[in-house]
Parts: C-alpha cells; structure tokens; sequence
C-alpha cells in the first residue's frame, strides 16, 4: 500500500499563466485535482494578465492581436473553477524535502504544500541592463509599462519613449500609442541589419512574424519615430524623468519625454528550480544558465516539470504546449494512460519553434558591448547602491571571478532583489572585467526565500484536502 | 604538473589557514597553501560574524584573547577593516537563574580582564527600550565585536599571498604521503607540493586528512542555520545573544540584521541550507526579543558545514602520530574570533615547535583510540547531534 501512497499528494502546478494553464487542465482532464499556485490575483500570466475583477474591459482593448488566445486560456481557467485547488495572491518561497513553503500575500499566511509532482512554470521577467539615470521615477521596463496598461489602465507617462530592444518593444509601443499616450520615439539597440538578417528564420512562423510587422508598419504610418542601432547613453531628470540621450551611431540626440520603457527581451525565473535541486546548463543563445528539461519537460529531479518561459524564453504559444506536455509527462509518470500521438504533437511544435527563437535572438540581439559602455558610476544593483565602478575595483583588488564571490566582496544581488534584477548586468560587468565568459563567470546559487517574506506570519497547517479557493 | 618544494604546506584556505599562512610569510618561511575552492568561502565566510570572547569556555579565553589583539590590528595586518567594530556584545538574561549564570561566569572569568558588565533589568530598559519583554538583565562584554566574514577571511588569505605565500586555489587535495621526513601533497596532474611541515586546516573536511595518519576523530558537520532582513533604520549596535541558547543577532552598518539560531541540513558534503522550521523558529523568536522587527522581511537564509567533536572543543596542535604535521579544525562554530589566533599558534609551532598560548585541551591525543565516524551526514537529514543550541557554541 505505502507505495501507491504518495499518489495520493495532489500534483502540484506553480505559476498560471500559459504553461501553467494548460497543465492545470491537461491534468484535470485526465481525472486528477492539481493544487495551481500563483502569485497574481487572477490567473492568465504577464501577458494575459486579467485586469482585477470590477475592471473589465474587452480582450480586443486589451490583448489586440492576442485577444482570442488571451480569451481561450481565460475560458480554460475560469472552467477549471472547483475542479483545482486554485492559491491566488500566494508567492511559493522555499521548497524542502517534497513540501512548498507559500506565503499568502493578502493575508500574510504561511502554508506548507507537500508534492509528489510539481509542474514548474514561473515565467520570466524583464532583463534590464542599466543606463545612467534608470533608477528616476518614471523610468519602467517593458513588461512593466505593459502591465500598467494591462492591469490598471494606466499609462506610465503621457510622453513616453520606448527604448532597449526585444518583440516587447514595438508590441508595447504600439498598445501605448493605440491607448492614446504619445509615443515620442521607439530607440532600438538592435539595427536593421540584424533584423534583416533574422527573416528568413523569422518566416519560419509567418503569422507572428507579420504580427511584428504591422506594429513597426502602424508605428511608422503614425508617425512615430523608429531609430535602430542605437546606444542609451543617459536618461535625465531631476525629481522624475525629463529626457533620454542616445547615441543614434552618429552624434548624440536627446529626446524630451516624462517616462521611458526600456529592457532588453526577457529573463527566466529560475529560482524555485534551483532549489529543487535541478542541474543547471549555460543556454547561449539566452546567455544564462537555465535548469535542464528534455523535450517533454521532465528536469533532472525526478517528479519535477518545467514548462514555459521560466526554463528558457519561448514565448506564450509555446508555454502552452510545453504546459501540456509536461502534464502529459507527469500523468505518463504516474501511471496514467495519455494519447502519446497528442505528446509527440506538442514536441513537434516545440522542436518546430526553434528557428524562430533563433531568428528573434538575431533580430533583438543582446547588446554584448554594453559592459564596455557602462560609466564606472552607473548603479548596477539598485537595492544595494553598488555601481560599475565598485563591481571593477572589486574584481582588480580581490581577484573575483566568478558570480557569488563577486556578490560575497561587493553585496551585488544581495539586496531585496536578490539577483533577479542585477545579477545579469553583474554578470556582463564581471566577464568584461575579467575576460572570462559569461559561462564561466557562473551564477548566483539560489537561497530561500525567493523573494522577500515577512518576519511575522499567520501559519496554517497543510493545504491539502482544504478549501478550494483562498 | 607544477613542483614546488617549500617549508609548510597547508591544506585549507578558511580562516585559520589563511592566517597560519600570513603568519608564517611574515616569520619569513616559504609557504604553499592548498584550497579547494575559494579561500574564506566555507565557514569562514559564511559564519555569523560574532567576534566574542564571552560565553567561551575558560580553555579558550587564552587562544581568544591572543585573537583580540590580532583583532585590534587587523586593518594593518590584512589591509582592511572589513567591518570590524567592537560593538559590544551583549547576553540577555530571561530568568533570574541565566542573571545568575551570567554572573558566575564573570566570576570565574575575571582573571582573564574581559571588562564584562552586568546590567539589571532596569539598567538594559533605560538603555535599551528596543529590546523585548522578557529580558531580566544581562552580561555586556563592551570590547567585544562582530565584522563580516565575507570580507575577514578571503583578505586573510590575499595577504597572506601578498606576504609571499603561494595561494593555490580551486585546487582540491588528492592526496597526501609522508616518507618519515617530508610530506608529498598532490592536486591531480596540476600540483604537487613537499615541504617537512603540514598543517591540516580542512575545517569540517579535516578529519579524513587526520584518519590517514592514524588519529581518527569523532567530528561531525553541523549547518547553524541564518537568516538576514533587509535594512532597518539603525538601532541596535550590540551582537546580541541569549543565554542558555536561542537566537542571536547584529545589525551591520547597512541596516540589515544578521540572525542565527537552530539548524540547516546537508543539501550534500559541501552544501546546507537553512531548514524551514528553523527559519520559522529564529524568525519568532527575533521578533520577541527585537519587538521593532515585527514588520521587517527576512531576504534571504544560508547555513554552512563547520565541524563539532563531541566535547565542543577544537583541535589545534600536533599530531600524535606524525612528526612535522599540526592540525588545526573543528571549531565548533566558533572559529570566526579565535580563528586568527589559532593561525599563528599554528605558525608558532610549524617555525619553532613550541608556543606561548596554552593548548593542552586542544590536542587530538585526546581522541586517541577512537574511530572516525561519517565525516558527511546522509544527505538531507538533520544531523542528530550537533543541534547547535547556543550562540556561544555556533556560528561565531
């Protein structure tokens, strides 16, 4: 009996956006009643992001182009209702010996969530490589400027230059300028020599690709100014944002603006993977190290799934299918009879998507030479105040060469962020400083919590077998 | 295959490597240090900070106040102060019997001029109006400090190369022989060092190098497990402990403060974590004793793997069986403060054979006889014995 036992453990799914999503169902349809952990209020992920619940306005305002799959994943979510064990507002801190420590934001509670299985789909964040002047009120990531239009219907200044590079830029260019804020200028660290290059892989998935296309076509038919090959070189103001400088390959241009968008794509969330104990390997096109999954989403951790962005950027359809192939995987695991010809599908799709990751990374490229650019006095991690500078002395006097050794002398990636935000401009700084690659510069081992946790919590025994929704 | 012949060769690069090696460098002696990963990231590193001499056992107050002095040079010594402050260090007492504990303690410790003094209860809430409810009095040692061991260790062993050591690092031991007067030491095809004298400084890994020379000990891996918060305004300028046990703390000039208390686990044979129910335990009872951390967030938690014998004391000094080789290891937690000084009795007894600081109750004689139990505790179990209970006997 003891060994059928642990089935008995609801499988567990972190994260509902795509992946996460898909999963849920995917498991459900097959019988199973997974507990579906999430840090936002409503399901749907970053980019299907549901505004809060007496906020509605239609998919077509806010999805555009995606509308009828935000609203397909939407409908899979709201069907699933009574038939999961959804934890809302709960962010997943730790993870030890087959049990998830959950903080549940609204009411500070602490639940533990034992697992037998565990579907990891933690998405991604915006990657931020600093410029002078990024830490001014007024000054947003892609993602973030999105999210405030997604969520709240805010914009995040009414003259707002969008800067960086990544499919992020133009698609939130154009949602800012649909909404009525003044887009001032679209500046693109990648040329157009990169994104010529990138077409033949790009047509590899025409429809998107077009997609991409109208909005630099719509953004340029209104007569927003698009310049590619640039350089952020500051962004100004006093008390708020007032201006950007960039060099645009010739001289120095400054735009007057009262808010800047700008990241560079995006990063993958990676920290409850590690803590799961799975192997890491360096992903060069992504320049980071990721957790391993094979094709169907099975990590190096036996019972442990990865699916969507947060084990490497694939984007949204993609997060999908990996979240339903990873069910799949899991049910397999368990025991459970699934439509293998289903399986395959998925893999194919996912395997037929690479080239155009492939032609993304060589349209939007990471800008490479941004370390070499980077002001010994420009702030890298802005929880700790430690600049360019500080990580290079550091490195000349100590000898420093790797990662956590870098974060133990100078406190980079020890503030409330922990890394997530600065530890890959740390990183750049630190490999340019000692010539080493990226790969080997290492990254920052994972430490509870993921993010922070009140010192003061109400505790709750096991979530399991209690009430559906929180 | 690089070949190096020198006068001592010393096996780990934690703090009282690293300081045996400046030490040794400074009496002028060619010396080659071997580590495995980066000096000063293990314990050494990763410890709580505390530099403290109250609440140690009378045996160590001689080794402890020979590592105050090398303490109140130490920006001469390793070119930084690395946030080294004598703060004070501070023992609340919860009961009438720990007020009583704490004042025999300075009873018997008054030979040795530790400066402590006893505060009543109404002393420590006018002086004090941060501290929580339950304290009835307490010991403050004022000359006694904290600094942070991220920076203390790793500038050990870089001095130590500036002195002329030879710093070898991310170079794990293979293996060590001995001829009856010279001892080999060998990192895979890359080094192979002989000098006449070894010194064993492995920390929690020491005790495989002592059991092939024939002195087995009984060490285990202990993981203190800590946590920090993220900045607070400034308020509290002691470390502060607990008698009897518990939690214990410092705020470093960033505003954070530094927590320790209860156990991690072995993730494997280099790597702990804090374990949750401690994380939960120390988080509680911080806020009881420091009411103004109730809104605070703790930003992250960590352990390491130090190495406990069974009486709680370490071994420094030299072999039982080997001529030529000293060992220095198994501090119990508590090597951060007296780690230095441990280095240069080392130095002390490599260069002369002899040493003015009493370590009798150090020697691994002591153990003679026994067998080595496991050196790593299974993976992912607590380990059963060294539950580091009391700040004075972990995480210094």
């Amino acid at each position: 009996m003891s060994a059928h036992l642990p089935e008995l453990v609801q499988p567990v799914i972190v994260g509902a956006g795509p992946a996460g999503i898909r999963a849920a169902q995917t498991l459900v349809v097959h019988g199973l009643r997974p507990v579906l952990i999430d840090e936002a209020a409503r399901a749907g992920g970053q980019i299907y992001r549901r505004p809060p619940a007496h906020f509605e306005r239609p998919a077509a305002t806010l999805y555009g182009m995606e509308a009828s799959r935000a609203t397909s994943l939407h409908t899979a979510i709201d069907s699933l209702h009574g038939r999961i064990d959804y934890m809302s507002d709960s962010l997943v801190w730790n993870a030890q010996h087959g049990v998830l420590d959950v903080l549940h934001g609204k009411t500070n509670t602490a639940y533990s969530v034992p697992y037998r299985r565990l579907i990891v789909a933690t998405g991604t964040t915006d990657r931020v490589l600093p410029v002078p002047g990024w830490t001014l009120p007024g000054v947003y990531t892609h993602g973030g400027a999105q999210v405030a239009l997604k969520f709240q219907g805010c914009a995040i200044g009414d003259r707002v230059v969008f800067m960086g590079t990544g499919p992020l830029l133009y698609l939130v260019a154009y949602q800012y300028a649909k909404a009525g804020a003044e887009v001032v200028a679209v500046l693109d660290t990648a040329r157009l020599a990169d994104q010529i290059a990138a077409v033949p892989k790009l047509l590899t998935q025409p429809i998107v690709f077009a997609k991409g296309i109208y909005y630099v076509g719509w953004l340029r038919a209104h007569g927003v100014a698009l310049h590619s090959g640039v350089r952020p070189v500051r962004i100004d103001g006093d008390t708020r944002v007032s201006a950007v400088t960039f060099h645009d390959g010739v001289r120095e241009r400054t735009l007057v603006c009262d808010a800047v968008a700008f990241s560079y794509a995006l990063r993958s969330e990676t920290q409850l993977a590690d803590l799961l104990g799975c192997r890491f390997a360096f992903a060069p096109m992504q320049r980071s190290h990721l957790p391993v999954r094979d094709a169907t989403g099975r990590s190096s951790v036996d019972g442990v799934y990865l699916a969507g962005d947060g084990a490497g950027i694939m984007g949204a359809d993609a997060a999908e299918w990996a979240g339903e192939r990873a069910a799949l995987a899991l049910l397999a695991d368990q025991g459970v009879t699934v439509d293998n010809a289903r399986a395959t599908e998925l893999e194919n799709k996912l395997a037929h998507l690479a080239p155009f990751r492939e032609g993304l990374e060589r349209a939007f490229p990471f800008p490479t030479d941004w370390a070499a650019h980077a002001p010994d006095d420009l702030v890298v991690c802005r929880c700790e105040n430690i600049t360019a500078g500080t990580l290079r002395d550091t490195v000349r006097e100590t000898g420093a060469d790797e990662m956590n050794r870098l974060k133990a002398l100078s406190r980079i990636g020890m503030g409330r962020c922990q890394g997530r935000m600065c530890a890959i401009a740390a990183t750049e700084i630190l490999a340019y400083a000692t010539g080493k690659s990226i790969e080997d510069s290492g990254r920052l081992r994972g430490q509870a919590p993921i993010k922070p946790i009140p010192m003061v919590l109400m505790r709750r025994p096991s979530r399991q077998h209690t009430e559906a929704n929180l | 295959m690089k070949l190096l012949s020198t006068d001592v060769v010393i096996v780990g690069g934690g703090i009282v490597g690293s300081s045996a090696a400046l030490a040794l460098s400074h009496m002028g002696l060619a010396v080659a240090l071997l580590e495995r990963d980066l000096c000063g990231a293990r314990s050494s590193g990763v410890n709580y900070g505390g530099v403290r001499r109250q609440g140690r056992p009378l045996s160590q107050l001689p080794l402890s106040q020979r590592a105050h002095a090398i303490w109140g040079r130490l920006g001469e010594l390793i070119g930084t102060e690395a946030e080294y402050v004598r703060s004070g260090h501070f023992k609340v007492a919860r009961s009438d019997q720990d007020m009583a504990a704490l004042e025999a303690y300075r009873e018997r410790t008054r030979d040795f001029d530790l400066g402590i003094e006893l505060l009543s209860g109404e002393q420590l809430r006018a002086a004090c109006a941060w501290l929580g409810g339950k304290a009835v009095g307490g010991s403050l040692c004022p000359e006694d400090g904290q600094a942070n061991p991220r920076l203390v260790s790793p500038a050990f062993a870089r001095a130590a190369q500036r002195a002329g050591a030879e710093i070898f690092e991310r170079t794990p031991v293979d293996e060590v022989s001995h001829d009856g007067s010279t001892f080999t030491v060998r990192s895979g095809n890359a080094l192979e060092v002989r000098a006449p004298v070894l010194l064993n400084c492995a920390g929690a890994w020491a005790g495989a190098l002592a059991a092939q020379f024939g002195e087995a000990v009984p060490m285990q891996s202990g993981h203190p497990a800590m946590a920090v918060t993220e900045p607070v305004p400034h308020f509290m300028g002691w470390s502060l402990g607990v008698e009897g046990g518990g939690v214990y703390g410092r705020q470093v000039a960033r505003g954070n403060l530094v927590l320790g208390g209860g156990a991690g686990f072995a993730l494997d044979a280099d790597r702990a974590r804090s374990a949750r129910n401690a994380i939960v335990t120390l988080t509680e009872q911080a806020v009881e004793l420091l009411p103004m951390l109730r809104h605070a967030h703790i930003i992250r938690t960590w352990s390491g793997t130090e190495g406990y014998l069974p009486d709680r004391e370490p071994v420094i000094g030299p072999s039982g069986t080997t001529p030529g080789l000293f060992h220095g290891f198994g501090f119990a937690g508590g090597g951060f403060q007296v780690g230095p000084a441990a280095g240069e009795v080392l130095a002390e007894l490599a260069a002369k054979g002899r040493t003015d600081t009493p370590i009798d109750a150090f020697s691994i004689v002591r153990f003679r006889g026994e067998t080595e139990v496991a050196r790593h505790l299974p993976v992912e179990v607590s380990p059963p014995l060294p539950q580091p209970a009391t700040e004075s006997a972990i995480a210094n």
